[in-house]
């Protein structure tokens, strides 16, 4: 397995002082196929280094352009609250959730889609709600159409008609077809209001999910999922999480509690396994030995460090090796096997191979 | 500082199918892997005058134009562009490889490079008179940006105007102007010394020249200029020469149509526009004949110096 600049990097970024100008240029490359580019200059900005005059202009641009996503999406949860109308707080997670909080995990992290968490029987009224105000469906297809509505917790994907912005409507954060099914009421329980940022009011409240909820959730979007193309932005998510929650009160020890409360002590056992491994984040001894039961038997977790150690580094070719592939593609095959039942899987991966259309290139004329 | 020139053509090829070869263009160096033999060509026709920096320096951006490979290697062959990884468009027959190395190149600055507003527009300049010429495809402006590049103005940019956010000031990236169709023809007959890469017909814009920038202009790219004039230009067939002034707001209004990034810098781009058409007189110029346009641009020089 080749090493990754830009892990080192982020886990010790006062090593790039003695980069010459081609690691320079890895790191730049590193960092934007992992989806890190927009965190990059904030990471480096921490740790007070200056970088030399030609990777400076790059974090300089990178820095513009985290800006105007901010900005954007910040509208965006603005514009969504507006659409949903009425009093009920409006729970955001993830990327939304951190940015809208002002966390630091929000600091150049670019994302597609803004996501949110409502009661399953809320959602045809918010459907409805933004289908008014100008979302629409993405997934026309009758197969994905009941693909979303039957078996997964979200409604299928809607993007706004103009402004081409995607929203996932989330009412749990684990399929229904899944093995695990933390409840999600549970999460919506301790979820917590929010100042809406600076100038901005909205009129609903905003929510994001505790701490704890915050992590576990973070920690089963990546490791409960197929898809790794962007394993290490969300690695450092939890890194970042980890970072600012760990210093609050009483936060670590609670931990590992919630976990097994919402069933996501596995989660969670790998969260902090990978998160510490690769970017040496802190995690108390007392967490790690109250997790050590969840852990996989040493053969499975052999197998899983040889995938995930594999997986999170950047997807770009000065990492992978050839055994790249055949890793991305097990862990694809484990993030639908942990979503449905064997049955329900073959099925799925049958329609999705031979009957459902081909989507479209998605590439344009030079 | 190698100059491409010196470069043999083996040597230049070596580089090129080892992604050693790392071009620089005003503030930006492009590392540029190929293994086609057409844009080793290309570029000696063109890129003779500019610098070469050695495999091991940083580049900003990372330009891979390969032949697709598996049947399409013998059946219609193709050039296929990624930048690091990233294939944002659909290959190209074999033949525009050379084409597509400048559509890129322009793809790789007008997506990344955020410490400029980027404007779709020529910019020349005379005793320290600078001209934007801001222009959709096929208003002739890469014809009158040539013209002007052959009769003593120094060239900055054929394609993208970069204001540098800091100072607003205009900052050169010599490349080749790109000519279309007769505009190829005529620039031949204008001027007999230019300097052309080979014309490759089929495009989506039917065939494309490259002009070989002036050495003058080359060796110039790393002074700044100042803007002093927006003109608008349109060839019309037969029409006689004119300069119509256009008002400071239509100005404005007109270079964010032509902006790339206007957008995504937000409060600054809306600044820096400010700034720079503050300082700037805007006007809309229709012309049909070369030598009447020179005398006109040459007018602007004479009167702002």
């Amino acid at each position: 397995m080749k090493r990754a600049l830009l892990v080192e990097v982020l886990r010790d970024p006062g090593q790039v002082s003695g980069f010459a100008p081609a690691q320079w240029e890895l790191l730049l490359r590193q960092a934007r196929s992992a989806g890190l580019h927009g965190a990059l200059p904030f990471v480096l900005d921490d740790a007070g280094i200056e970088a030399p005059a030609a990777p400076r202009a790059h974090l300089d641009w990178m820095r513009v352009v985290a800006r105007r996503h901010s900005d954007s999406m910040r509208n965006e949860v603005r514009l969504i609250a507006g659409a949903l109308g009425g009093t009920a707080p409006l729970l955001l997670l993830k990327g939304a959730a951190y940015l809208m909080a002002g966390l630091p995990t929000a600091r150049g992290r670019l994302f597609g889609d803004v996501d949110i968490l409502a009661p399953k029987e809320s959602l045809p009224a918010v459907e409805r709600a933004l289908v008014l105000q100008g979302w629409a469906a993405t997934h026309h297809d009758a197969y994905d159409q009941r693909y979303y509505r039957e078996w997964m917790h979200e409604l299928p994907p809607l993007e706004h008609m103009h402004r081409g912005t995607a929203i996932d409507v989330h009412h749990a954060i684990l399929p229904e077809t899944a093995a695990l099914r933390p409840d999600p009421a549970r999460l919506r329980a301790c979820a917590a209001p929010i100042a809406w940022p600076g100038a901005m009011a909205g009129e609903r409240p905003l929510h994001v999910l505790a701490p704890p909820d915050m992590v576990l959730h973070s920690a089963v979007h990546l490791f409960w999922d197929g898809e790794f193309d962007h394993g290490l932005r969300d690695l450092f998510d939890l890194h970042r999480l980890l970072a600012e929650f760990g210093t609050r009160p009483g936060f670590w020890d609670g931990l590992p509690a919630r976990a097994r409360e919402l069933t996501l002590e596995l989660p969670l056992f790998y969260a902090l396994r990978y998160a510490a491994r690769l970017l040496g984040t802190p995690v108390p001894a007392g967490v790690t030995a109250q997790l050590a039961a969840a852990a996989p038997n040493r053969a499975r977790l052999a197998l899983m460090d040889a995938l995930f150690l594999r997986a999170l580094l950047p997807m770009h070719a000065s990492c992978a090796d050839v055994f790249d592939k055949p890793a991305r593609f097990a862990l694809y095959v484990r993030g639908n096997w942990l979503r449905m039942p064997p049955l329900l899987l073959a099925r799925h991966l049958f329609h999705k191979a031979f009957l459902s259309p081909r989507p479209p290139p998605a590439t344009d004329d030079v | 500082m190698l100059l491409l020139d010196s470069l043999t053509r083996a040597e230049l090829r070596r580089r090129l199918r080892r992604g050693e070869l790392v071009l620089r263009t005003g503030p930006f160096a492009t590392r540029i892997r190929s293994d086609i033999a057409a844009v080793a060509d290309g570029m000696a026709c063109i890129y003779g005058a500019h610098s070469v920096e050695p495999p091991d320096s940083f580049a900003d951006f990372q330009v891979n134009l390969l032949r697709s490979t598996g049947w399409r290697r013998w059946f219609r062959p193709q050039v296929r562009f990624d930048h690091d990884g990233d294939a944002p468009f659909t290959p190209l027959p074999l033949a525009q490889a050379f084409p597509m190395l400048e559509w890129v190149m322009n793809w790789c600055v007008s997506n990344h490079a955020h410490s400029y507003l980027i404007v779709h527009a020529a910019v020349v300049e005379k005793q320290g008179c600078a001209v934007i010429l801001p222009a959709p495809p096929g208003s002739g402006k890469s014809t009158l940006c040539a013209a002007l590049a052959m009769r003593g103005w120094r060239l900055l940019s054929d394609e993208l105007a970069l204001v540098r956010c800091s100072d607003g000031l205009l900052i050169p990236l010599v490349r080749p102007v790109s000519l279309k169709n007769a505009s190829i023809d005529v620039m031949r007959a204008f001027a007999p010394e230019s300097r052309f890469s080979t014309p490759v017909g089929g495009t989506i814009k039917g065939i494309v020249g490259h002009l070989r920038p002036m050495e003058d202009s080359v060796a110039r790219a790393h002074e700044p200029a100042r803007a002093a004039w927006v003109v608008f230009p349109r060839f019309e067939a037969g029409a006689a020469t004119s300069l119509a002034p256009v008002s400071k707001t239509d100005t404005f209004m007109r270079l964010i149509d032509n902006a790339f990034n206007y957008p995504t810098l937000g409060q600054q781009g809306f600044e820096v526009l400010a700034g720079l058409v503050d300082g700037c007189e805007g006007a809309d110029f229709v012309y049909s004949r070369l030598d009447e346009a020179i005398a006109v641009f040459d007018g602007l020089a004479e009167g702002t110096s």
